[in-house]
This record gives C-alpha cells, sequence and structure tokens, in this order.
C-alpha cells in the first residue's frame, strides 16, 4: 500500500458524508438521524455531514420498510451516489419488515434490491448506534470492503 | 532567465499560489467550521478535516450527468482554481515580492470575478433546476456586494491617484483607508457566501447550490478553489487597507492576524443570523452597503 492509498484510506475513513432517504419509514428513525448532528451528538467530530445531494454523499442511510412506491426513488438515489459508498441500513424495518412485515404495499428485505453494508437495529434505534453505525461503514470504506467496492475489484 | 522562470513556477505552485494558499485556505475553513461548532455547543471537525474532505472527494469516482456538455462540465471548475491562483500570484503578501504594474488591481478585481461567473455556468450547465435557481441568486448577488466593494477599491484608487496595488499599500493611512475598509467588510459575507448571505449555496432551501450536479474531483477543486477565494479576498484586504510594515517577520504575524480576525469575525456573522432573501440581501447592499460605499467616495474626493 502506497502513501497515497494510505492517505485516501485514512480520508475516506475520517469524512463520512450522508444521505438520508426515507423508503415508507413511520419518520421514528428520520427523528433519530436528525440529533447525530446535533449539540448533543455532535457527528462532525467524525467528519459526519448531511448532505443534501446524493452526488456528494458518501453513505446511504435507508429508514423504513421498503414499500412499492418509494422502490424506484431508492434504487434511483443508489445509483446516483458516485462509487466508492456504502449502504446502511437504519432500523428493523428494512431487515425485517418490522410491524410493516407481510403488508401488500411492503416489498420486501432492503438487501433484496441494494446491498447493504451496516445493519443498525432498533425501533428507532439511539442516535449514538447510527453514528456508530456511520463510523463502522467509513471504516469499511477506508478498507475497500464495501459490496459497492467488492463488485468493482471483480474482473 | 531560468532563475526568474523558477521564481514564477514557485509563486504559482508554492507560495503564494496552490499549495501555500490551499493550506492556508483550508486553515481558515477549519476555522469557521470549529468556531461554529464551539458557538452551538458541539466540539467540531478535526484539525484536517477540509484536507480529508478534500482527498477523500479526489478518490470517488466522477459522475457526468445525460444531457450535460462534458467539456464545460470539466472545464469550470478548473477555469475557477487557475483564475484564483494568478489572483494570489499578483497580490504582494509577506515572502512574495511581486513587480507592480499599472492597473493590477483591476486585473485583481476581473480574477475575483471569475470563480463567481464559474459558478453561475456551472449552476446552467448542471440542467437541474435547483443549479439554475442558485445560479440566478448568485448572478443577482454580484449586483449587491460588489457596490461596496467596488467603491471600496476605487475610492482608495481615488487617494492613491492610481490603479498599481504597490502605490495602494504604501498610500498614507486615513479616514479614506478606514471608510473603505469598513465598505469592503460588508461585502465580505456576500462575497464567501457566508450565512446571512448563504443564499446562492443555500443548503436545506435549494440542495446544495450551484454544485448541486458536480460530485467526486470537480466539487473537490470547486471546494479548493473557494478556499484560495478565502486567502485571496483577505490577500486584498491586507494590501489594501493595512499599513505596510518594514519587519518582514512583524509584516508576516500581521498578515496572519489580520486574516484570523477576518475569518472569525465572518464566522461570528455567520453564527448569529439566520439566511436572508434575496430580496432583503439586495435592498442591504444597496441601502447600507451603498452609504459605506458613499461615505468611502465622499471622503476620498474631498480629502
Amino acid at each position: 500500500m502506497n502513501i497515497f492509498a494510505k492517505l485516501l484510506a485514512v480520508s475516506r475513513r475520517k469524512s463520512p458524508w450522508i444521505y438520508t432517504v426515507n423508503s415508507g419509514s413511520c419518520n421514528g428513525c428520520d427523528i433519530e438521524i436528525g440529533p447525530c448532528v446535533s449539540p448533543r451528538y455532535d457527528g462532525e467530530q467524525i467528519g459526519m455531514l448531511r448532505q443534501g445531494s446524493p452526488k456528494h454523499a458518501d453513505i446511504l442511510l435507508v429508514t423504513g420498510a421498503m414499500t412499492k412506491r418509494a422502490r424506484h426513488a431508492v434504487l434511483e438515489i443508489y445509483a446516483q451516489m458516485p462509487s466508492p459508498k456504502a449502504v446502511v441500513a437504519i432500523g428493523s424495518c428494512p431487515a425485517s419488515g418490522n410491524v410493516f412485515a407481510g403488508s401488500p404495499t411492503v416489498d420486501g428485505p432492503l438487501d433484496t434490491f441494494i446491498p447493504v453494508d451496516v445493519w443498525v437495529s432498533g425501533c428507532p434505534p439511539r442516535p449514538q448506534v447510527i453514528i456508530a453505525g456511520v463510523a463502522q461503514a467509513a471504516q469499511l470504506l477506508a478498507e475497500g470492503r464495501t459490496a459497492d467496492q467488492q463488485r468493482r475489484a471483480k474482473p | 532567465m531560468m532563475v526568474e522562470i523558477g521564481q514564477y513556477v514557485f509563486a504559482v505552485l508554492l507560495w503564494p499560489g496552490l499549495l501555500g494558499a490551499a493550506a492556508l485556505g483550508f486553515f481558515y475553513l477549519w476555522i469557521a467550521r470549529k468556531l461554529n461548532a464551539r458557538l452551538q455547543g458541539r466540539r467540531g471537525p478535526p484539525f484536517f478535516q477540509p484536507f480529508f474532505d478534500f482527498v477523500k472527494l479526489l478518490g470517488k469516482e466522477t459522475v457526468v450527468p445525460r444531457g450535460v456538455n462534458p467539456a464545460l462540465f470539466y472545464a469550470l471548475p478548473f477555469i475557477a482554481l487557475t483564475a484564483t491562483v494568478f489572483g494570489l500570484v499578483i497580490v504582494p503578501v509577506p515572502g512574495h515580492a511581486v513587480a507592480s504594474f499599472p492597473g493590477d488591481i483591476i486585473l485583481l478585481l476581473y480574477l475575483l470575478e471569475v470563480p463567481v461567473i464559474c459558478d453561475v455556468m456551472a449552476g446552467y450547465v448542471s440542467q437541474s433546476i435547483y443549479g439554475q435557481v442558485s445560479a440566478m441568486r448568485e448572478a443577482l448577488m454580484g449586483l449587491a456586494y460588489n457596490v461596496p466593494l467596488l467603491a471600496a477599491v476605487i475610492a482608495m484608487a481615488q487617494t492613491a491617484h492610481s490603479f498599481r496595488i504597490g502605490t495602494l499599500q504604501s498610500a498614507p493611512f486615513g479616514v479614506v483607508t478606514g471608510l473603505a475598509a469598513i465598505a469592503f467588510l460588508v461585502a465580505v459575507p456576500a462575497r464567501l457566501k457566508s450565512n446571512p448571505f448563504s443564499i446562492p449555496n443555500a443548503e436545506q432551501e435549494i440542495v446544495a447550490g450551484a454544485h448541486v450536479e458536480y460530485n467526486s474531483a470537480l466539487l473537490a477543486i470547486f471546494e479548493l478553489s473557494h478556499a484560495l477565494e478565502v486567502v485571496l479576498l483577505f490577500d486584498a484586504f491586507f494590501v489594501l487597507f493595512v499599513p505596510h510594515l518594514d519587519s518582514v517577520l512583524a509584516n508576516a504575524a500581521l498578515y496572519f492576524l489580520i486574516s484570523l480576525g477576518l475569518i472569525v469575525l465572518v464566522t461570528l456573522a455567520a453564527a448569529t443570523t439566520a439566511r436572508l432573501t434575496v430580496k432583503q440581501a439586495f435592498r442591504f447592499y444597496w441601502v447600507w452597503g451603498g452609504l459605506a460605499a458613499g461615505a468611502a467616495m465622499a471622503a476620498a474626493v474631498i480629502g
């Protein structure tokens, strides 16, 4: 590993910019993401910034059970993010559907549509855990171990 | 001949050009973010944060939106960066003895304007509705903050009877200097798109401003160019309004302190105010900026 690759790895670990998408969440998880950049939890200490455009983001936070209406938007936003990128699923809904499991409007777990790197469980998860999840995703980005990086590394 | 070329290359690439100014600019941006965080009761980002952001963006894949002219899309950030670097080189900051030529302050004003034009074009080129709104706002704000900015420079030039930076720098310190400095300071927050006037890049409101479609290395170049713009604007303030000291070391210390003071002022203004609408900002600059400009011009003509 040469010095530039090392510098890039450190920078990826220290500068996770996030973009949030609500794929049919009850809003509980979205409310918990807000405090991550507030004075109490201050994600900017690890370089975490909330971006308004998916083109500026490194890490996609997805909340909520994947509804049929939101599927197209989530796929589109994931495709718009420049590589390397990571996906963090926030809350129990993206993993299992939670209380919405079996609903005719819910399409199933998030990782059947886009590759998920970190699962943050809870209903809703606390902001500390969300920040820990983002930090873990940034670590995966630095080590080149996200699903997106490994798919691209394959010949 | 070789020595001269070497000096030019040194000036453009190291000090006061690309590398030195980038380090200074990232330092100022860090101070702004850290101070802002402390004022909000947060801890704030680590020292190298702007540098990490820059390197990380460089290491990402570039996406050019469909229907956008790729040549123009790639060229704009580099034009902004180049103009700013050459602007830095013609300003005689400490440690850089540049031969002043007639009209160099006008060249500096033009070079200061190039990144703004690049931003406006970037907004229109991106074909995003947010980018276009931002471009329109940025062009409008240019019509507002340039009133006190240009008046400050013209008042100084009128007093010194010259458009040479060298002559302006050695002009006697007087009432005009103070009034023109105030007019210049009034224009600074809007020129840096910082908070009460963060209208063109209004985050949460028009997503990410003119850079909404820019990503990866191109966004990094725009960020770098913004950091250099901060340095260039502070350089301009330093050579126009701060008395020149004979000792190189004292001059360098003064240069650094003045720049620090300016970034702290801008950040305090940003942290304690909310964003204005275009109409309010326009009114502010044409009334209060106009008054400051008028006072500086009147003092220059009378004195």
